[in-house]
């Protein structure tokens, strides 16, 4: 004969380790062991989930790209081309971007009457200054990268790739600035419709 | 020995059963109602260990709200400033104020400001900001008038049925995608003509949008 009766204590027993055991795992899941972003944490020296790349990190997303990329400067000195195509799309994100990280000081227009200059940060030059005018594509890029006197370095916000865009966006905006209607190309004049061009180079409607 | 209770007790008794079931039974539905409706914080300031304030440097100074969150177009996390960021200016405006003294403090001991959250979702719940910025969702639709406020709360609820109001009709809360940082933006009355066309334009899926496991991964 099967032991049947002995069976239901056991299974009793078993039944209640498991109640046991499981209540053991009492966490609530609001509130995971895993680390999410920006959490504090105590595993880390500065109670930080969030950690600094160690010094001399290398990227390996980036591996091999040359570090003119980065700083604007290959053998021959500063770049004056960029090292992907220029295309409009580039000039139209580099305006967004510019727009974003660099307009609240250098201004929209670039002469360096931001609203944070406006609060009392120190001017910068105009873009149209003609050492600025005569820099080429690879200095702007240099000085995102490693900032320039009491302007911080946009290394760790614009990544490399946006940086090359706002550095040709400064560039088209110095030859928007000098600009005269001789400039604008015929098709594009005609969109203007009856607006008429004046022979001081503006337009008048 | 004379009786302790008179008759009419045997009706208080049966009446405080009675009662105290109901009692019950209301606690354990009003609790929940409570804990979901009116204790989720929406509105309530949160302290912090600086007042920064979102107004000033939103809508007087203008800057641009990625300026400081870097990676909400292309990250989960729309990530908060580090120190750096605040000293980009602070290291040449109101240098010495007092009110950023926790921000000189923290810049000198290279130790980062304590943050108090003001939105957390529960860890098994997954939310993801690019997905949504990058289709047409703007912040003020989740956020509320950011640019507004001199301290910081939380504007909507962040339940799972808010969630999923929107997730099984994201037409009625889409806009373009060159106004989602713009936090004045006035959708039209009715915006789904306008969000039927964004849904098919960006490829959005109804299908997928309310699986359980879009959120529950
Ligand atoms: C917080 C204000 C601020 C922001 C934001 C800012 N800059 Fe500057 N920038 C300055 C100041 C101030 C100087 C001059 C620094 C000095 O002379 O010590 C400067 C200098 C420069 C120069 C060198 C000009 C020269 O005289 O040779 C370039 C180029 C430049 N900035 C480009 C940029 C670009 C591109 C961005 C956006 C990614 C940017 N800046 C964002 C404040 C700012
Ligand atoms: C000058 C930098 C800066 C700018 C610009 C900025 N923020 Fe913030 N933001 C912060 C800081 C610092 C915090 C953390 C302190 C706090 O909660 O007030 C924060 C917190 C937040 C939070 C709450 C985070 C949490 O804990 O849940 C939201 C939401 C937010 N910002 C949205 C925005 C929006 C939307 C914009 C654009 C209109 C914007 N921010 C512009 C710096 C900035
Ligand atoms: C792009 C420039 C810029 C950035 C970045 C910036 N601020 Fe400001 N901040 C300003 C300006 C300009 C003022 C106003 C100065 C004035 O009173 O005119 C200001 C004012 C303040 C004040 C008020 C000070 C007072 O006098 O009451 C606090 C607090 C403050 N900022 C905190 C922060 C924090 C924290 C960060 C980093 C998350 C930050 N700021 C980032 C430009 C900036
Ligand atoms: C679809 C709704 C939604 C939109 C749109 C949205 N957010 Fe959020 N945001 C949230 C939620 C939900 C959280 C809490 C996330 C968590 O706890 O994991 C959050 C958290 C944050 C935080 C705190 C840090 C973090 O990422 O957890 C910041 C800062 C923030 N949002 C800024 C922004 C900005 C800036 C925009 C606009 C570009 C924006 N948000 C758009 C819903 C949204
Ligand atoms: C105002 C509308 C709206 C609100 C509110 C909203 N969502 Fe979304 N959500 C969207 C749209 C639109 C998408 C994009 C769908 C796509 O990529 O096809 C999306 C996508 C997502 C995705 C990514 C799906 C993927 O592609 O992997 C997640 C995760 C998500 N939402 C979670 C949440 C959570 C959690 C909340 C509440 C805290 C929330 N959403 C609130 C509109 C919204
Ligand atoms: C749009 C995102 C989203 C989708 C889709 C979604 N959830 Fe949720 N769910 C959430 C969020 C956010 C919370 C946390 C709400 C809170 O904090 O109150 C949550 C909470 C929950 C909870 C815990 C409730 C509590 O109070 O503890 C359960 C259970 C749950 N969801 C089940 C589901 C099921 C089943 C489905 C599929 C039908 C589903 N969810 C689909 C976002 C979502």
């Amino acid at each position: 004969m099967r032991p049947q009766r002995r069976s239901v204590p056991l299974r009793a027993v078993g039944v209640l380790a498991l109640v046991l055991v499981l209540a053991s795992c009492g966490r609530n899941m609001a509130e995971q062991p895993s680390a999410r972003a920006f959490e504090a944490s105590p595993f880390f020296a500065d109670g930080s989930v969030q950690q600094r790349l160690l010094e001399g990190t290398v990227s390996r997303e980036r591996g091999g790209i040359d570090a003119s990329y980065f700083s604007g400067q290959d053998a021959d000195g500063l770049m004056r081309d960029l090292p992907f195509d220029l295309t409009l799309e580039v000039v139209q994100r580099g305006k967004e971007r510019y727009d974003i990280y660099c307009s609240v000081c250098h201004g929209y227009t670039g002469e360096g009457d931001g609203m944070i200059v406006q609060r009392g940060f120190p001017q910068p030059s105009s873009f149209q200054q003609q050492r600025l005018l005569d820099a080429p594509v690879g200095y702007y890029v240099g000085v995102i990268t490693n900032g320039f006197g009491r302007m911080f370095p946009y290394a760790s916000r614009v990544p490399p790739e946006d940086r090359w865009a706002i550095a040709a966006y400064v560039k088209a905006l110095q030859l928007s600035q000098n600009a005269s209607v001789d400039d604008v190309p015929d098709a594009a004049l005609r969109d203007l419709g009856d607006s008429t061009p004046t022979s001081e180079g503006s337009v008048r409607r | 020995m004379p009786q302790i209770f008179p008759p009419n007790a045997n009706a208080f008794a049966k009446w405080a059963i009675l009662g105290g079931g109901a009692f019950f039974v209301a606690l354990i539905v009003a609790l929940p109602i409570y804990a979901r409706t009116m204790n989720n914080a929406v509105g309530v300031p949160v302290a912090q260990p600086v007042a920064f304030a979102h107004n000033l440097h939103t809508a007087q100074l203008g800057i641009d709200c990625r300026y400081c969150h870097t990676t909400v177009e292309v990250a989960a996390s729309a990530s908060v400033p580090p120190t750096e960021t605040c000293m980009t200016c602070h290291s040449q405006v109101r240098v010495g104020a007092p009110q950023l003294a926790a921000v000189a403090a923290s810049w000198a001991t290279d130790t980062p400001i304590a943050w108090n959250r003001v939105h957390d979702l529960p860890d098994f719940a997954y939310f993801n900001h690019s997905a949504h910025v990058n289709n047409g969702v703007g912040c003020s639709s989740c956020h509320g008038r950011i640019d507004q406020m001199a301290g910081i709360w939380k504007n909507e609820p962040l339940s799972m049925g808010w969630c999923m109001d929107c997730h099984r009709e994201p037409e009625r809360f889409l806009r373009p995608r060159s106004e989602v940082f713009n936090m004045a933006y006035e959708p039209p009355f009715d915006n789904r003509p306008l969000g039927l066309e964004l849904v098919a334009q960006y490829g959005i899926s109804h299908e997928k949008l309310y699986q359980c496991s879009v959120c529950h991964r």
